[in-house]
């Protein structure tokens, strides 16, 4: 099945991108693709490259990021959300891309399922 | 799913509104997402559910917010071919509302039917 992921929470303070992240490794792990993760709303917090977490923490932003290379999972911000929170190109984790909410109706529209991770 | 006249796929979206339209930015960036989706000639529906009835409330004042109020653009949905809005009746109930303090004509449904109505769709998108 060809999945796509919107994350509506921001990183840390909520659940949602830790558990959007174990559902897409399972998924894959299953024999599912991932197309896409769409962050909006707090979620685009996700694709900063300024998150400097303890060591003995998870480290989510550079999990997106192992994600988008090994597993060629696309990683989009909605750029009105983006700009709203100061998330721009220069503060953008690698792979990750700025773009519109028009790619989320895209990914809607070409994947099976549409999976939404948020409050 | 369905075939439009141009053979392209058109699916059956329905945007959940369930938070209050302040206090959070869910309802307005929401409405910002439906306003992009109704672009491309999908199946797009709007529930408002929980607190989200008051997304439609008559007369709402965000003045002393210092919000740009956007309750009136729910009344413009329908400009954009998005046309069909449900309400959740018994969550108007709980509130102390009916159908005539909402600023648009809505559809007030039981929550069996917009459950019903879900489970069709292609895709949820909760706000």
């Amino acid at each position: 099945m060809d999945i796509g992921i919107l994350v509506k929470e921001g990183p840390y303070n909520h659940q949602a991108s830790d558990t959007a992240y174990k559902f897409a490794e399972a998924a894959i792990k299953k024999g599912h693709r991932i197309d896409a993760v769409f962050f909006y709303n707090d979620g685009v917090n996700n694709a900063s490259r300024n998150m400097d977490p303890p060591q003995d923490d998870r480290d989510i932003g550079n999990r997106w990021v192992e994600l988008c290379q090994k597993k060629k999972v696309q990683m989009m911000v909605c750029i009105a959300a983006a700009k709203r929170r100061g998330i721009n190109d220069d503060v953008l984790i690698d792979c990750g891309e700025i773009t519109g909410l028009g790619n989320l109706t895209d990914i809607a529209i070409r994947n099976d399922r549409l999976v939404t991770f948020g409050d | 799913m369905e075939d439009n006249e141009d053979d392209e796929v058109v699916k059956k979206i329905m945007h959940v509104m369930r938070n209050a339209p302040h206090g959070t930015i869910y309802t307005y960036e929401g409405l910002e997402m439906i306003l992009i989706m109704a672009a491309y000639d999908q199946d797009i529906s709007v529930a408002f559910i929980d607190d989200g009835v008051y997304a439609l409330k008559k007369d709402q004042d965000t003045e002393g917010l210092e919000i740009k109020g956007f309750s009136k653009t729910f009344k413009a949905l329908d400009g954009y071919d998005v046309e069909k809005l449900y309400v959740d009746q018994i969550s108007l109930e709980e509130r102390g509302l009916n159908e005539d303090d909402l600023l648009v004509d809505v559809e007030v449904l039981s929550s069996t039917e917009i459950g019903k109505m879900m489970a069709e769709q292609d895709v949820v998108v909760h706000h």
